[in-house]
């Protein structure tokens, strides 16, 4: 609180004296129940107060991890594609592209644990028993090195674990090394003219647009040769489809996309690629790590087609249980008929 | 370019003159015109037919013609459209006051639907009574009204790495500024009672968030108590979902993380909670490695909105508006300054009313534009007395892995044909 600005600091005291602490109450609202307190405040203090009973070590914790995490994490927290990284980057904060992670950045072990018990995983928060909190950040910790492969976390343990860069941080300190110094109101004169551009504009038009467009279509390959088609594809299929309906599902498909891919030259990504899934038998795409029940789910016969990726797709969740698929599910049936059809134009 | 600076602020005949000079060139506006104008002499349409009966449309939105003027995200950005952001058009809007429906989101676990009767807010922790309060209680307090900007701290972000995006909406959309109505955090807190809290000198509240990401941020309890509020209300109407409906809390002057949406719980402490908001994200990392915490507040920053690469002059040379905003974490803003020529120059815009603490300014400056190139440059002053700075004077304090709070001066280089572009100068 050292670093609280000055102006405000002085309001706030003024305030604070101007008013008494007590005013008068209006008696709205009602008592919370201990239960209740109980259930929402689930702050953990970073010297490990406020820490739930329970333990995870770090080889149940590669377990969990890989089922509920690894998917957007990578299974050694190295991450996948713009999904956060929570391993590596020792030493890089000063470089010109730190690598920040749970082991190179963050301060304090209680905010791993506060984040994975109340926030992951992304699309399923509180999911987690306490156990498998404490497993997942015993097993962050031992992928950043930091504790060995027969640590067990528990409240009793949590103070062992040395963070890095716990002293690698300083409080707000603008007043002091900036605020002086910016203080000049030059009006002419202020440096030689006439300027000159140093830096020109990176991405120059929309920024959506994608910069290389016009590149992608000179370099592709010609598309008339049938024999130019990946090796293993399958026989061409023809589904019948509404355009209209798919275009519409190619906007619902935003939701997808981080995951998935489709399209030409398309290929796995943190799910598997969904070239061709209509009529696909589950699980079936090669070099896709699948989760077990979405393997078992295949062999015993389940087929992408109407039915079956509704059901699933409303909530992935309960459709297969165990499933990696961290997706809270499409609400709307209109969303689901549209995604289908979207998917039905890139199975043919 | 000292031609046209010398100009501003002539005698009306002067800007009278040169505009029919301008006008005859074109052969535009003050310039006799050859041909009648048959929008004016013959009878169109909608002079004579009808148009839209009340009700055509309960709620109305924009008319089609300005359908342009939308929130836009940059989709390789972020790893997925549920953690993410999009902007503002601050190119396309004047005023102070950002309509809802294109004030800019960041969620990080996507925009929830919570009803007004599943709402529950706590107050916990170090007071006399933990009590839960529903959405009706909280429109039966004393309630305020008042107007306020909220800035992303990672506003303007990528441009530390020098001149990214080409668009006010892209490098300063992450803003918005509404009049917020509810009830003051003091009011909420007293109701509980603080008396169990002790001396409050050092205690701190943690507030936090429904959605899936339970975002939590701590703010020392000074800041609570003095100007923070739990706002229902926006722009006259309900908040919208991805504003934190039905309820969020308002922190003036401080970066919109601590806004938080959807605002379930208030907990009073003796020590802040280090959530991960306010140590792995929304810190900044200096040269050496070192990074600062608990930077909360937004310095005085400002943006010419247009011209703007968004916003090209299309008129050709004669008068020109100078339009952007201009904004204070640190109290009101009481001037902004404009350069036509990168900063070598600069003269004082006009401020469309004076500054409000922790509000949007808007300013103008008025120009004969004589059609040759401007380096545009805004800069913003507050009633502290701070200037704000250029990326250059930023860089020597903070290095260039910072992310967050880049309050920098923005370069528009418009050429002769009134293209801007992003640029920055010697």
């Amino acid at each position: 609180m050292s670093k609280f600005p000055k102006f405000l600091m002085a309001t706030a005291v003024a305030t604070l004296t101007a008013a008494p602490a007590i005013a008068e109450k209006l008696g709205l609202g009602r008592a919370a129940t201990d239960g209740e307190v109980a259930a929402w405040n689930l702050d953990v203090f970073p010297d490990g107060s406020n820490l739930p009973e329970g333990s995870g070590d770090v080889l149940t914790g590669e377990t969990v991890f890989s089922e509920n995490c690894a998917s957007c994490h990578g299974e050694f927290a190295e991450g996948v594609d713009n999904w956060p990284k929570l391993a590596g980057g020792d030493g890089s904060l000063a470089d010109e592209d730190p690598l920040k992670t749970v082991g190179s950045y963050w301060p304090y072990l209680s905010t791993t644990f506060d984040y994975v018990r109340r926030s992951m995983p992304f699309g399923s928060a509180q999911t987690l028993s306490d156990d498998d909190v404490y497993a997942i950040v015993a097993y962050i910790l031992y992928s950043n090195y930091l504790v060995d492969e027969d640590f067990t976390l528990s409240k009793d343990t949590f103070l062992e674990v040395e963070m890095p860069n716990a002293d690698g941080f300083i409080v707000d300190d603008r007043a002091e090394t900036e605020y002086g110094s910016f203080t000049n109101r030059c009006m002419s004169d202020c440096k030689p003219g006439p300027v000159e551009i140093t830096r020109n504009v990176v991405f120059k038009g929309d920024p959506n647009a994608g910069a290389d467009a016009d590149e992608v279509q000179t370099t592709a390959p010609a598309t008339t040769d049938e024999a130019a088609a990946p090796a293993g594809d399958e026989a061409p299929k023809a589904v019948a489809f509404d355009a209209d309906l798919a275009e519409k599902g190619e906007k619902v498909f935003k939701k997808c996309k981080a995951c998935h891919k489709v399209g030409e030259g398309a290929q796995n990504g943190v799910g598997p690629v969904l070239n061709g899934v209509w009529e696909r038998t589950a699980g079936a795409v090669d070099g896709f790590k699948y989760s077990k029940p979405m393997m078992a789910a295949g062999e015993g016969g389940l087929v992408w087609d109407t039915e079956s990726l509704s059901g699933y797709l409303a909530n992935p969740r309960n459709y297969l249980k165990g499933n990696k698929m961290t997706f809270a599910g499409l609400k709307k049936e209109a969303d689901i008929e549209a995604v289908l059809e979207f998917l039905k134009s890139h199975s043919q | 370019m000292s031609d046209s600076s010398t100009k501003t602020g002539a005698s009306r005949r002067a800007f009278l003159k040169g505009a029919a000079a301008t006008g005859a060139a074109l052969g535009a506006a003050g310039a006799a015109r050859a041909e009648d104008d048959p929008l004016i002499t013959e009878v169109q349409d909608w002079a004579s037919g009808f148009g839209d009966g009340v009700d055509a449309t309960p709620y109305g939105l924009p008319i089609e013609y300005e359908d342009d003027v939308v929130r836009r995200t940059v989709e390789w950005l972020t790893a997925d459209t549920i953690s993410s952001i999009n902007f503002t058009p601050i190119h396309a809007l004047d005023g102070t006051i950002t309509p809802q429906g294109c004030a800019f989101e960041r969620h990080h676990s996507g925009a929830i639907s919570l009803r007004k009767e599943d709402y529950r807010l706590m107050i916990n922790g170090l007071v006399d009574t933990p009590l839960v309060f529903s959405y009706q209680d909280l429109e039966r307090f004393p309630r305020v009204t008042r107007t306020f900007f909220l800035e992303c701290a990672a506003n303007t972000g990528m441009e530390w790495a020098g001149a990214q995006l080409n668009g006010a909406q892209y490098t300063h959309g992450m803003i918005h500024n509404m009049e917020y109505t509810g009830v003051t955090l003091r009011t909420l807190l007293e109701e509980a009672g603080l008396t169990a809290a002790g001396d409050l000198a050092g205690k701190w509240v943690y507030v936090e968030g429904a959605d899936a990401s339970s975002n939590g941020r701590s703010i020392p309890i000074e800041k609570a108590l003095d100007d923070c509020m739990v706002a229902f209300k926006a722009n006259g109407e309900a908040l919208r979902m991805e504003h934190g409906y039905p309820v969020r809390l308002v922190v003036p002057g401080w970066e919109g993380n601590m806004w938080v949406k959807w605002l379930r719980r208030i907990e009073v402490m003796d020590k802040p909670v280090e959530s991960r908001e306010e140590t792995s994200k929304y810190t900044d990392t200096l040269a050496d490695g070192t990074s600062r915490k608990w930077t909360w507040t937004m310095d005085a920053k400002s943006i010419i909105t247009s011209p703007s690469p968004q916003m090209p002059i299309t008129h050709g040379k004669g008068p020109l508006v100078i339009t952007g905003l201009a904004w204070s974490g640190n109290g009101a803003i009481t001037a902004v300054d404009v350069s036509l020529d990168g900063g070598v120059t600069w003269q004082e815009a006009r401020l469309a009313e004076p500054g409000k603490p922790m509000a949007l300014s808007r300013f103008y400056l008025d120009i004969d534009w004589d059609g040759s190139e401007m380096f545009l440059q805004s800069r913003a002053m507050d009633a502290s007395g701070y200037v704000q700075p250029t990326k250059a004077q930023l860089r020597d304090v903070r290095g260039l892995n910072s992310i967050y709070h880049n309050n920098g001066i923005q370069t528009w280089h418009v050429n002769a044909n009134g293209e801007a572009n992003n640029v920055e100068v010697s």
